[in-house]
């Protein structure tokens, strides 16, 4: 919590306005009472209508001291709390951009999502909170009792029992009620996975019957919830009655201990209805400090999740010294001696990996589910860092050379199809930012898309809503495969790209790539053996070593691993 | 709908609720009618706590006026130089009398409170639950499963809130204002006059600022829903954006909603945070006035010290609830406009019922035909036109066809999830529609590919299949669908407990889960569907191994995607675009040299 609140020093001038204005406020606040004891005891006691003129144009003064300083201490901390949190949100944006995948699966997008939203308006929230009233507690409680003991230090003993009453009562609510809270927090969350499992699940559970014991289920969690609920309401309801009684008794005790120091003269009628006023004063700014307890734990735990993301350093960093590729080779993926384990696990997922795909070859990876097939690819375009050995593009290191430099080199198709908000044409340049409409079209038809894009209503203008929710999957990987296409990059990288495709098109989007990747390295990650049979080189990845490397022909002859994927999967034919 | 949702988490439940825009019903007035409705049950606890409010208020209000008197006495003991310490006695007795009953009385009121609107929502959350298990399967298509959620927690947990405290405050506003009036009338009606000029102006002066306000909280909200949107696509295509080398703009564009959001964030928080303020001026200009009014109508003795002192105090309690009166309002806007969300799901048409002579299916064979069948999703666009399939007791029809055929409405319609336009399926010759649902659905078993587990071990999860299976079905389930082994290898066996997400099993075995409960379930008729290739060669295999040993003896559909199943099917049906262009054996197909031969030599053609 305290790490974020360091970031507020670019604030600390308009912190320090808040703090002034807040400060003047509070004393303007503090004479009004002190001026209507005057007004009663030198005023009305005395018969001074002049007096109580000149004492309530004074109030008047005051009075509108504090709507001033109250709008210009809320305008800096509105702002503060803006630009504070704007400034986070920036600051967790662009270093989850820079983060390789392997800090950005530690957290899950998901997770980082809240992270940069959610968590960031608590903050905001709390911040502002805190500018506007938890500044303001302490000044206007020091400030009550100071006034109080001025206007009549021999009534302080009544605030000495009432101060740490109150401090009692919020901290035994708080305590009991607390504990209520958090279960209920999770009772909600029951109820809402139980909900949630109904309406996925709502096929099965009707195929199976079952509805009557699933509502027994959603009563169970929603009585259990209901019940915290009552509960933690319950204990809630002594908070304010409470805190009105011992404010109540306070006043009694006043009046009452009051009335006897007014008998042999030592206090005046005014001073007392002051000092009534001052007490009610300290004690709601106590009530109001200790609701600060109640939001900081949670601000607390939205700080450190924010900290986790800006404190994780990415492992991935620019050489100083960029290296440039010889530009005869264009397109030559080189493995030596590769080893990769992911931050964290005990055994490597990829051990001694060595192949090389050069210019116009194919090159197939095959293997089961966890063999590192996926793994393998996404260290080419350099996603994470190999942990031994080098990958050479074009004879020189990846590390070597910058990020950007090396990615355009780079098409990569991703076995999950993802399109982002925009047209379709928008979607396409994605890849290559001046595509012409030519070279769009082109892409689209090598990925058999003209035809669906035709169709749509306004063709490659079309739009595609978030997340693609308007293109079937098929569709979707085919525009993420055009995507890749218009880049006309020396390395294609397709990670089991053509799933969602029935095997037609599959069959014939595959058979046009052929004439666009001529020129270019293709790496391959494939499930079935059909569709790779024709590669140049298959290499035959079994949990995380290579088992084999070859064609069709020679595996079949020499790899036990390859002929057994085969056979199960031949044998249909 | 995901717009909403981000908004409404985004919102937060902060102290400053003031001025943020107000969610309208579309229909506030029946809504409302139904919200009130829903409390009949709790009306005895509803009047008690109207009871006890008013009860509360008056003791609180009263107040004042009894300190008052002796403050009177006090400057009557000044005046005079005697104290009478006798009257200031009892009037302190009073006062603490007073006290203790409106403290007391507040406590009861909040206390009974907490259980009735707490109570209404529990209601409201079972009734939705109840409701989901009787509306068609189309309302699901149709709906996001997390909109229909929001609804159930996110609604519910708004109307519970806001109708704890907004009932009893609009109670105790009410009777406090008109209570306080009163008094002061009795006091001194031209000090009353005077602090009533400030109730108007107060109420002029945050109608003013809440209109500007919202203007620009609904601008915030915007900003907030578009930031939102962005990062949520950009962190979810990260790969892709990282890929292409496109972080730079993703920042830029961020930078851009970002600054936006803070520029009118800073507006609404401030035009938000002035209500306050201003209204304590209105309220401090009263006292102001009153003080110096008082003190001089005190001067000529028209009125007594005391009572200016309950005159300030007055003032102070009359100001708060009228600028409560706003805020309750807002609130219960949205808390009707949340009702009403819940409502519309209560609303929703129900599932036909069943025909009233509907039969019970005892046993069957597992006969079933689909004759002259038609169908559409909705009602203008028909899918299936005439759909005619006879399948006999114990054979396999696989169903083949590019993706959206129409594979899973077949599924559909025979598990009676949605009722044909035309035609009829019958079982046995029985038409499905003459049958009693549940009965039906107990001799058909499914595994799909969207495999459904919940949150319970993997015991529990199997034995879904049929209700009181003992362990030993269970495990002979799981041994004849191939799981028995993996199941074995988990640390807890049997017991392993099935995570939120059930990221602890792989795709393959969790199908191999629910193919152990269709086993558990014995039916007549099997709909399976296959795997596609995120599955591993080995578990593959299996669950392959696992189907043939599900399907054998039963009528079994295969919505196919293995050439092996197809080939030894006894019938395939291709289909393409809602219709069944080719049937027949695979030999026979093959022969037809149409479609499926089309579709079959594809899959060798990059050879």
């Amino acid at each position: 919590m305290l790490k974020i609140f360091k970031k507020l020093k670019k604030f600390s001038v308009m912190i320090a306005g808040v703090l002034i204005f807040v400060l003047l406020q509070t004393l303007c606040d503090l004479n009004i009472p002190s001026l209507m004891a005057d007004i009663v005891n030198n005023g009305i006691l005395k018969n001074n209508v002049p007096y109580v003129i000149s004492a309530g144009i004074k109030m008047l003064i005051f009075t509108i001291g504090i709507v001033v300083f109250s709008v210009l201490s809320n305008l800096l901390s509105s702002v503060v709390s803006a630009k504070f949190s704007e400034k986070l949100r920036n600051e967790i944006f662009e270093k989850v951009e820079n983060f390789s995948l392997d800090e950005f699966n530690k957290f899950g997008t998901a997770s980082l999502i809240t992270r940069s939203t959610n968590d960031v308006t608590q903050i905001q929230m709390v911040v502002l909170v805190i500018l506007r009233m938890m500044v303001m507690a302490p000044i206007m409680t020091l400030g009550g009792i100071f006034m109080a003991i001025k206007t009549d230090a021999g009534l302080s003993w009544v605030l000495m029992i009432a101060l740490p009453a109150i401090v009692v009562l919020v901290l035994i609510v708080l305590k009991f009620g607390g504990k209520l809270f958090a279960s209920m927090q999770v009772k909600l969350d029951k109820v809402n996975l139980v909900m949630r499992e109904n309406l996925t699940g709502i096929r099965v559970i009707r195929a199976f019957d079952r509805i009557d014991y699933e509502k027994a289920r959603f009563k169970t969690a929603n009585d259990d919830l209901t019940e915290t609920a009552i509960k933690a309401n319950k204990i809630m309801a002594i908070l304010m009655p409470g805190i009105l009684i011992i404010l109540n008794f306070t006043t009694i005790a006043i009046v009452w201990f009051g009335a006897k120091r007014i008998n042999i003269g030592e206090m005046q009628i005014g001073s007392l209805m002051a000092y009534i006023q001052y007490a009610s004063l300290i004690l709601f700014s106590f009530v109001m400090m200790s609701m600060l307890f109640v939001m900081v734990p949670r601000a607390a735990a939205s700080a450190k999740r924010i900290n986790e993301v800006l404190e994780t350093e990415t492992t991935i960093k620019e050489p100083l010294d960029l290296k440039y590729s010889n530009d005869e080779l264009k397109g030559e993926v080189e493995f030596r001696n590769v080893s990769f384990s992911y931050s964290g696990a005990d055994e490597p997922v990829l051990k001694n990996i060595s192949f090389k795909a050069s210019k116009g070859e194919v090159t197939a990876i095959i293997g089961g589910t966890g063999s590192g097939k996926s793994t393998l690819i996404n260290l080419i375009p350099r996603f994470y860092n190999v942990t031994e050995g080098e990958i050479l593009v074009d004879n020189v290191n990846i590390k070597d050379m910058s990020q950007h430099y090396l990615r355009n080199k780079i098409g990569i198709v991703p076995q999950k199809a993802v399109l982002f908000s925009g047209t379709i044409r928008d979607n396409i340049k994605y890849g290559k930012e001046d595509a012409t409409d030519d070279e769009i079209s082109n892409a689209l038809d090598i990925a058999e898309a003209t035809e669906f894009v035709s169709e749509m209503e306004s063709g490659v203008d079309t739009f595609i809503a978030q997340g693609g929710k308007n293109v079937s999957g098929g569709q979707k990987q085919r525009l993420s495969i055009a995507r890749a296409l218009v880049r006309k990059p020396e390395i294609y990288i397709f990670d089991d790209s053509f799933s969602a495709l029935d095997s037609k098109t599959d069959a014939k989007v595959r058979k046009s790539l052929l004439s666009v990747t001529k020129n270019s390295a293709v790496i391959i990650v494939a499930q079935k053996i059909s569709s790779i049979i024709n590669a140049d080189r298959i290499i035959v990845l079994d949990e995380g070593v290579i088992s084999g490397i070859g064609t069709h022909n020679e595996l079949m002859k020499n790899n036990d691993v390859y002929r057994e994927m085969a056979s199960s999967q031949l044998r249909e034919e | 709908m995901s717009d909403r949702n981000n908004q409404r988490r985004s919102g937060g439940h902060g102290p400053m609720r003031g001025g943020r825009p107000v969610e309208k019903a579309k229909d506030f007035k029946n809504s409302g009618k139904r919200l009130l409705i829903s409390f009949k049950p709790q009306i005895y606890r509803i009047i008690t706590v109207f009871i006890t409010s008013i009860i509360s208020v008056i003791f609180s209000i009263l107040s004042p006026k009894v300190l008052g008197k002796g403050t009177d006495a006090l400057v009557e003991g000044v005046k005079t130089g005697i104290f009478n310490f006798e009257y200031i006695k009892t009037i302190i007795m009073y006062l603490f009398v007073l006290y203790i009953v409106s403290s007391l009385f507040s406590y009861i009121q909040e206390y009974i409170m907490a259980s009735v609107s707490q109570n209404v929502v529990r209601k409201m959350r079972d009734d939705v639950s109840d409701k989901i298990n009787k509306l068609p399967l189309k309302y699901f298509d149709q709906n996001a499963v997390g909109d229909i959620l929001s609804r159930v927690t996110n609604d519910t947990e708004t109307i519970s809130t806001t109708l704890q405290r907004g009932v009893t405050q609009i109670i105790s506003s009410l009777v406090t204002v008109v209570g306080i009036l009163i008094i002061m009338m009795t006091i001194s009606p031209l000090l009353t006059f005077i602090t009533l000029i400030s109730i108007p102006l107060s109420m002029f002066a945050i109608i003013f600022v809440m209109k500007h306000s919202q203007k620009y909280f609904k601008g915030q909200q915007k900003k907030l829903g578009e930031l939102n949107g962005h990062v949520e696509e950009i962190f979810s295509g990260h790969i892709i954006v990282k890929a292409y080398g496109k972080e730079n703009d993703a920042i830029e564009k961020f930078n851009k909603i970002n600054q936006d959001l803070a520029t009118t964030a800073w507006k609404a928080q401030f035009f938000s945070g002035i209500i306050m303020p201003i209204n304590n001026l209105i309220s401090n200009l009263g006292y102001v006035l009153i003080s110096i009014v008082g003190a001089i109508l005190g001067i000529r003795g028209i009125i007594s010290i005391g009572s200016i002192q309950a005159f300030l105090q007055y003032n102070k309690q009359l100001n708060h609830p009228i600028a409560m009166l706003g805020q309750i309002s807002n609130q219960l806007q949205s808390a009707v406009a949340a009702a009403e969300r819940v409502f519309q799901i209560i609303d929703e048409v129900e599932e036909l019922k069943d025909e009233t002579n509907s039969t019970e299916l005892k046993s069957i064979k597992g006969d079933v035909e689909f004759k002259n069948v038609k169908f559409g999703y909705d009602k203008d666009s028909v899918l299936i036109k005439d759909m005619n399939i006879s399948a006999k007791e114990g054979q396999t029809v696989a169903i083949v066809g590019p993706t959206g055929a129409g594979k899973t409405t077949l599924v559909n319609l025979l598990m009676r999830f949605y009722e044909v336009n035309n035609g009829k399926i019958t079982i046995d010759g029985t038409n499905i529609n003459h049958i009693k649902r549940n009965s039906l659905r107990h001799h058909i078993g499914m595994v799909l590919q969207d495999t459904w587990l919940f949150n319970g071990t993997i015991k529990e999860n199997i034995a879904y299949g049929r209700e009181n299976a003992t362990d030993e079905e269970i495990i002979n389930a799981a041994k004849a669908a191939q799981a028995h082994h993996f199941i074995k290898t988990l640390s807890d066996g049997y017991d392993t407990v099935l995570n939120e997400e059930g990221t602890n099993l792989s795709q393959g075995q969790k199908q191999l889960l629910t193919i152990a409960r269709a086993f558990l379930s014995n039916p007549g008729i099997l709909i399976l569907d296959e795997a596609t290739s995120s599955i591993d060669t080995r578990t593959e295999i299996q669950i392959q191994k696992a189907m043939s040993n599900l399907a054998h003896g039963r009528t079994s559909f295969i919505i196919a995607h293995r050439l092996s199943t197809i080939k030894n099917a006894d019938l395939i049906m291709v289909m393409n675009h809602g219709d069944v262009i080719e049937s027949g054996t695979h030999t026979e197909l093959l022969n037809q040299s149409g479609f499926y031969a089309d579709l079959y030599n594809s899959q060798f053609s990059v050879n």
